[in-house]
C-alpha cells in the first residue's frame, strides 16, 4: 500500500525546493535551464497523451497549438503589458494563452467529428502548417523573422506550478466520468456511442483541453528562450513531443512525464556526441519500439496517479479474482 | 494565356514527383496499413545517391537514376526487415514512431556525412524551345515523361503480373493469403522495394530540377506528398497519382497568382475543406466500421 499522505508531502517539498534552487542558487544555471525544459515538455507530453494516448487519436499538430500560446503571451508581454506590471501579470498572460489556444484547439476538434486516423492526422499536419504559415505572413508580428526580445519571465516555481496543474487536471479528468467516454472512443467509437457516450462533447473537451495546455507550455518556452520565430514550432517540434508521449507510453500519466524527464535528459547527457547525438537518438526509439512497443510504462501507471476510489475499487477486484481462484483450485 | 499554360507546365513537373512519392507512402499502406513515415527521407537519400553517382563515379544520367533506385530500394527493404518486421503484431501507433525514427536517423547521419548543402552536378544537356510564348525545357519533358512512364509501369505491374496480384490480395485479406501459398515476406518486401525505388527517382529528378540539396529537404516534401496519397484516397494507387498531381497544381497556381508565401497557407487549407467534403479521399473508399 503506497502511502497516500507522502504525495502532498512531496509536492509541497518539491514546490519550497523550486523557490529555493534559484534563490540559494543550489545548481548552476544551466541545470536550472534543464529543469525549466523538463516541466515545459512534461505539460506537453501529457496534454498531448490526453489525445494520442487515451483518446487514440494521431495528432501531429501539438507544435501548432504551442505556437499559437506562445505568440499569444509573447506579443502580450512585449507589446501590451506595461514593463512594471510584467512579473504580476505573468500568470494571468499564460492563462490567456491557454484560454486562446483551447479557442483555437475547436478548429482541429471540429473535423474530428466526421474523420479518425490517418485523416485525422492529416488535419493535425495541416492545421500545422497552416498556423505556421499564418504567422509568416502577418508582419505585425515580426513575419517570418519572429518575436524578439521577450522578457525572462518564466522561472522555476512557475513551471513547477504549471507542471504539477497539467498534471492534476488531466489526471483528474481521466479518472472522471469524461475520461471513462475518453478511454472508450479509443476502445470503440460505435460502441461508446451505442452505450449513450456523448462522443462529440467528449472529443470537443479533450482536444479543448489537450490545446490549453499545450498553449500554456508554449507561453512558458517562449519566456525561457526568449526569441520566437514560425521555424520554432515546425513539424521536427511535434515528432519530438510524439516521441516523448510513445517512449514514455501512451494512456499513462507516469508514463508521459517518465517519457519527457528521459528525452530532456538525455538530449542534454549526449550533448558531448555533437551530430552524432541526433543518429544515436532515434536509434534508442527504434530499438525500444521493436523490444517493447508499447512504450516505457505502456497503459500502465503509478499508484501516486490513480485517485484513491479507483484504487480501491481495483484491490477489491483483485481480491474477489484471488477468492474466485481459490475457489477454483 | 501563355502564363497559364506555362504555370500548367511547372504544375505537371511538380505533380509528377509529388505523385512519384505518394506512391510509396500509399503502396505501403496499402499493403501493411501502416504509415512509411521515413519515406520522405529515402527520397532525400535518393537525391544524395544521385549526387554520390554522378560526382564520384561520374555516371551519365541514366544509370544515376539507376544506382539511385537500386539502392534506395535496397535500403527501403532492409529497413522494413529490420526495423519494421518485428512490429507486425504490434500496436499500429508503434510502428509509426519507428517509421519517424528511422527518417530522423537517416537525416541525421546525412548530416554527419554531408554537414553542408551540395549542389549536385547538372546531367542532361538542357535545351529549352520556346513555343507560342510558353517556354519549355527539356528537362522537363524529360522528368514528366519518366515519372508518368513509371507510373504506368507500375500500374501495370500492380493490375496485371502475379507480383502484383499478390499484392492486391495481402492488402485484401492479410490472414487468407499465406495459406494459400503466397509468399507474404517476399511480397512485402518486393512492395517496398518498389515503393522507395520510385521515391528515390522523384529525388533524383527533384535533384536535377532544384540541385541545390540537403538533408532536411525531404521532411516538407515528404509531408506533402503524404497529403496527396490521403487526397487521392490512401491505399489506392490511382488515387495517389491523381492526389499528386492536383496538390502539384494547387500550389503553382498559387504562387502564380498570389505572394507565394501564401502557398502553403492556401494549398493546406483547401485540403482541409476537401476532407471536410470528402473524408476518405477522391477515390478512397470508407471501410464500413463494426462493433
Amino acid at each position: 500500500m503506497a502511502k497516500r499522505w507522502l504525495l502532498p508531502v512531496l509536492l509541497v517539498a518539491g514546490f519550497l525546493l523550486s523557490f529555493a534552487i534559484p534563490i540559494l542558487n543550489l545548481v548552476n544555471p544551466y541545470y536550472q535551464l534543464i529543469l525549466m525544459y523538463i516541466g515545459i515538455n512534461i505539460i506537453l507530453s501529457t496534454s498531448l497523451n490526453l489525445v494520442n494516448g487515451y483518446m487514440g487519436e494521431f495528432s501531429v499538430g501539438h507544435a501548432g497549438f504551442m505556437a499559437v500560446g506562445a505568440y499569444i503571451a509573447a506579443l502580450l508581454t512585449t507589446q501590451l503589458i506595461p514593463d512594471n506590471l510584467l512579473g504580476w501579470m505573468f500568470p494571468l498572460t499564460v492563462l490567456v494563452a491557454g484560454a486562446g489556444t483551447a479557442l483555437v484547439g475547436l478548429v482541429v476538434a471540429i473535423p474530428s467529428f466526421k474523420t479518425r486516423g490517418d485523416y485525422l492526422a492529416i488535419v493535425t499536419i495541416a492545421f500545422l502548417f497552416i498556423v505556421k504559415s499564418v504567422f509568416e505572413n502577418i508582419e505585425a508580428i515580426g513575419g517570418p523573422r519572429g518575436i524578439p526580445g521577450i522578457p525572462k519571465l518564466t522561472t522555476l516555481p512557475w513551471t513547477y506550478i504549471w507542471t504539477v496543474l497539467t498534471v492534476w487536471v488531466i489526471r483528474n479528468f481521466v479518472y472522471s466520468n469524461f475520461g471513462r467516454g475518453v478511454l472508450s472512443i479509443r476502445e470503440d467509437e460505435i460502441a461508446s456511442d451505442l452505450m449513450s457516450v456523448n462522443t462529440r462533447q467528449v472529443k470537443l473537451l479533450a482536444f479543448v483541453i489537450s490545446a490549453f495546455f499545450a498553449g500554456v507550455a508554449g507561453a512558458l518556452f517562449a519566456h525561457v528562450l526568449q526569441f520566437i520565430s514560425p521555424r520554432v514550432f515546425d513539424i521536427i517540434k511535434s515528432t519530438d513531443i510524439l516521441i516523448m508521449v510513445y517512449l514514455g507510453g501512451i494512456g499513462s500519466i507516469a508514463g508521459s512525464i517518465l517519457g519527457a524527464t528521459i528525452f530532456t535528459v538525455l538530449l542534454e547527457v549526449l550533448r558531448p556526441l555533437q551530430e552524432w547525438r541526433m543518429v544515436l537518438m532515434p536509434l534508442v526509439l527504434v530499438f525500444l519500439m521493436i523490444y517493447r512497443p508499447t512504450g516505457i510504462m505502456g497503459l500502465r501507471e503509478f499508484r501516486w496517479f490513480i485517485p484513491g476510489r479507483d484504487l480501491f475499487a481495483r484491490q477489491r477486484w483483485q481480491q474477489k479474482k484471488e477468492a474466485s481462484n481459490a475457489a477454483a483450485s | 494565356m501563355t502564363y497559364i499554360l506555362q504555370q500548367s507546365l511547372n504544375a505537371l513537373q511538380l505533380g509528377s514527383i509529388y505523385a512519384l512519392i505518394a506512391l510509396g507512402y500509399t503502396m505501403v499502406y496499402g499493403i501493411l496499413t501502416m504509415i512509411n513515415f521515413a519515406h520522405g527521407d529515402l527520397f532525400m537519400v535518393g537525391a544524395f545517391f544521385c549526387f554520390i553517382a554522378a560526382t564520384y563515379f561520374k555516371f551519365p544520367f541514366v544509370p544515376t537514376l539507376l544506382f539511385s533506385m537500386l539502392g534506395v530500394g535496397l535500403l527501403g527493404v532492409a529497413i522494413e526487415r529490420v526495423a519494421y518486421k518485428p512490429l507486425r503484431q504490434a500496436p499500429r501507433v508503434s510502428a509509426i514512431i519507428t517509421a519517424l525514427g528511422v527518417g530522423i536517423f537517416l537525416e541525421s547521419l546525412m548530416l554527419v556525412i554531408y554537414p553542408y548543402p551540395l549542389h549536385v552536378p547538372t546531367l542532361l544537356p538542357i535545351v529549352t524551345w520556346t513555343i507560342g510564348g510558353v517556354t519549355i525545357s527539356s528537362l522537363q519533358i524529360i522528368i514528366i515523361v519518366l515519372s508518368v512512364g513509371l507510373m504506368l509501369l507500375l500500374d501495370y505491374i500492380v493490375r496485371r503480373t502475379m507480383v502484383g496480384m499478390a499484392m492486391r490480395a495481402i492488402s485484401w485479406d492479410k490472414a487468407i493469403v499465406p495459406l494459400m501459398g503466397v509468399p507474404v515476406n517476399l511480397v512485402i518486401s518486393f512492395t517496398f522495394f518498389i515503393g522507395t525505388s520510385l521515391g528515390a527517382a522523384a529525388g533524383t529528378m527533384y535533384s536535377q530540377a532544384f540541385p541545390v540539396i540537403d538533408p532536411y529537404m525531404g521532411i516538407l516534401i515528404g509531408w506533402k506528398a503524404f497529403i496527396s496519397a490521403v487526397v487521392g484516397g490512401i491505399g489506392n494507387i490511382r488515387g495517389a497519382m491523381i492526389g499528386g498531381f492536383i496538390l502539384g497544381a494547387v500550389e503553382i497556381m498559387v504562387a502564380a497568382f498570389l505572394p507565394s508565401t501564401y502557398r502553403d497557407f492556401i494549398a493546406f487549407s483547401l485540403l482541409l475543406v476537401l476532407l471536410f467534403f470528402r473524408p476518405y479521399g477522391i477515390l478512397g473508399k470508407p471501410r464500413p466500421q463494426k462493433v
